[in-house]
């Protein structure tokens, strides 16, 4: 009896869900059989930080956004003519390039969030494309089509390289990233944000300023992306534009909604298959591509709310469809 | 007087919804306004809890002008609205979306408003944890109140509470708009239900296609030939 509360609060979100993720990453590397696949886990946790900002954005807050790999490029971009052209400390550089993003972002998002659905899609494309450009057509600066070379990240003395440490690295991030995103949601601003999504009519009279909220996630939501594009772009050494054009955007609009809106553990299963998925594909060759879109076609007829929501309710449906079996036997 | 209207209008573009509209609510006041389909009614509560832009006139509410200030500034002076089509928060439970009523209160407040609603609506304490789409059509009248009253409301403004709902429940929600004044809460009612609404209203108001063209107390537009005609359907 006495242990009831305490495997309540396990099966919760916030506490059990981080402990399986902690446990999933902890337990990865005996799977994990060169440093290919741990590249892969790389890409997918930087993917994963990537999709919880935005999940907040389009599953909370109900705003769409298709220009955030425009934020993800200014990451990496910062970090990478900070820290190489003008030799910054790299802890410096991301400090600095993320406080810049969260700014540009609050400046822009201010107008931008005025517009709702299709117009609010069109400006944030228009947001990233801007960002593109600009990054490939100041080759001064950014190297334009030909990308820019990054120094790798050192903290003092130790300097972070290989897969193995970044594994690590980025898989302590990664928690840090849900937890933050939870606690967000389980807050009165979490809850504000609900609401919105729900009835902004509602919303605002019971006193939530809507503006306020909105801008205030998508904010975060860039500082998320920010912080992942300068990591990636130290992990890997080198960017090229192609990491902030719309494609990616897309990509990582898709993962969210596969993975299942307003579930942030959704965000992640999404940035991990998606990731994952084209690589385990590549056995196929031609026909990789048809492949890919036939599982996602196939996932979202059949697993309409994404794959975390929508398997949960499941889940629950038959436990709750068990409950009641051996109650109807008692 | 608590609320002073004075040469309010208000447009959707360049098509006038309301003009020229003077009123007045008195402290432990319950005003009622009726009017057809599209007179402005539900534009005139709009534009006094700030979600609905005004072109001229102005609002003051306690003595201070009030004509400018955002909804949520509203809210916290105590001009709360409980809007047409209750706008819960669907996916919420029952008790979050009256947590988020209390939104711009403290912890104690929200605490003692919880038991208050609660006491008035049993029904939402039994479903307090399901989702509010779960709930009724009257459930979710019951806790668009309260989830209005959560916020502290010294002007309460209910726009249409009975639309929708069958007789029943019209009745029951009545009696709540009662209670709710004979707790000394100061209420502005609009609703379709003009015999109902004027049958508790100590005044009221009629608007047509966006002016006021009567007023007086609820018994004397009760037996006024023109309303009588044109809204009780006699």
């Amino acid at each position: 009896m006495l242990a009831r509360p305490m495997l309540q609060r396990l099966a919760s979100p916030r506490t059990g869900g981080l402990l399986a993720l902690a446990a999933v990453i902890a337990l990865l590397p005996l799977a994990l059989r060169n440093s290919y696949f741990y590249d892969v886990a790389i890409l997918v946790g930087l993917n994963a930080i990537v999709c919880i900002g935005l999940n907040l954005l389009i599953g909370y807050a109900g705003q769409i956004s298709l220009g955030h790999a425009g934020f993800f490029g200014l990451g990496a971009y910062g970090s990478a003519i900070l820290a190489s052209r003008y030799g910054w400390p790299p802890t410096a550089a991301l400090l600095a390039t993320t406080l810049a993003v969260a700014v540009l972002a609050f400046i822009v998002g201010r107008p931008i969030l005025r517009l709702r659905g299709h117009y609010l899609a069109m400006a944030t494309l228009g947001l990233g494309i801007i960002i593109f450009m600009i990054i490939t057509t100041e080759d001064k600066f950014t190297g334009g089509p030909d990308g820019i070379s990054v120094v790798p990240f050192r903290i003092g003395g130790f300097v972070l390289q290989g897969e193995h440490i970044w594994y690590w690295v980025v898989g302590a991030l990664l928690l840090v990233a849900v937890w933050l995103a939870l606690n967000l949601i389980e807050s009165p601003a979490g809850r504000a944000l609900r609401a919105l999504h729900s009835s902004e009519v509602g919303a605002e009279v019971v006193g939530i300023n809507a503006a306020e909220h909105k801008l205030m996630v998508f904010v975060i939501s860039a500082v998320y992306a920010s912080v992942a594009g300068s990591l990636a772009a130290h992990y890997s050494g080198f960017v090229t534009p192609g990491k902030v054009a719309f494609l990616h955007s897309i990509e990582l609009v898709t993962m969210v909604v596969f993975g299942g809106l307003a579930s942030t553990f959704g965000a992640v299963v999404g940035a991990a298959v998606l990731t994952t998925l084209p690589q385990l594909l590549a056995t196929f060759e031609d026909y990789e591509m048809m492949v890919f879109g036939a599982v996602m076609i196939g996932t979202m007829i059949f697993l309409p709310r994404g794959v975390v929501p929508s398997l949960a309710r499941l889940f629950k449906s038959r436990r709750s469809a068990a409950a009641d079996g051996n109650a109807e036997k008692t | 007087m608590m609320l002073e209207v004075e040469g309010l209008s208000s447009h959707y573009g360049r098509i006038p919804a309301l003009s020229g509209i003077d009123l007045r609510v008195g402290e432990g006041e319950l005003v009622a306004l009726v009017g057809a389909n599209g007179a402005g009614k539900t534009t005139l509560l709009r534009a006094l809890s700030g979600v609905q832009p005004v072109s001229s006139g102005r609002v003051r509410f306690e003595g201070a002008d009030i004509t400018a200030i955002a909804a949520d500034k509203r809210v916290r002076l105590g001009i709360v609205q409980v809007p047409e089509g209750r706008q819960v928060f669907t996916p919420l439970s029952v008790e979050d979306n009256l947590r988020l009523g209390a939104y711009l209160r403290s912890k104690a407040e929200a605490a003692q408003g919880m038991e208050r609603v609660y006491a008035m609506f049993p029904v939402l304490k039994q479903k307090r944890r399901e989702p509010a789409g779960a709930l009724s059509g009257g459930q979710q009248q019951m806790l668009a109140m309260g989830r209005g009253l959560m916020a502290l409301p010294r002007l309460l403004l209910l726009d249409e509470p009975s639309m929708g709902l069958a007789p029943k429940l019209v009745e029951e929600i009545f009696a709540c708009v009662r209670a709710l004044k004979s707790a000394k809460t100061t209420i502005f009612l609009v609703d379709q239900n003009a015999r109902a609404a004027l049958a508790v209203a100590d005044r009221a108001y009629v608007l047509e296609t966006g002016r006021i063209v009567l007023s007086g107390s609820g018994a004397e537009l009760l037996q006024n030939e023109q309303v009588q005609e044109a809204y009780l359907g006699l």
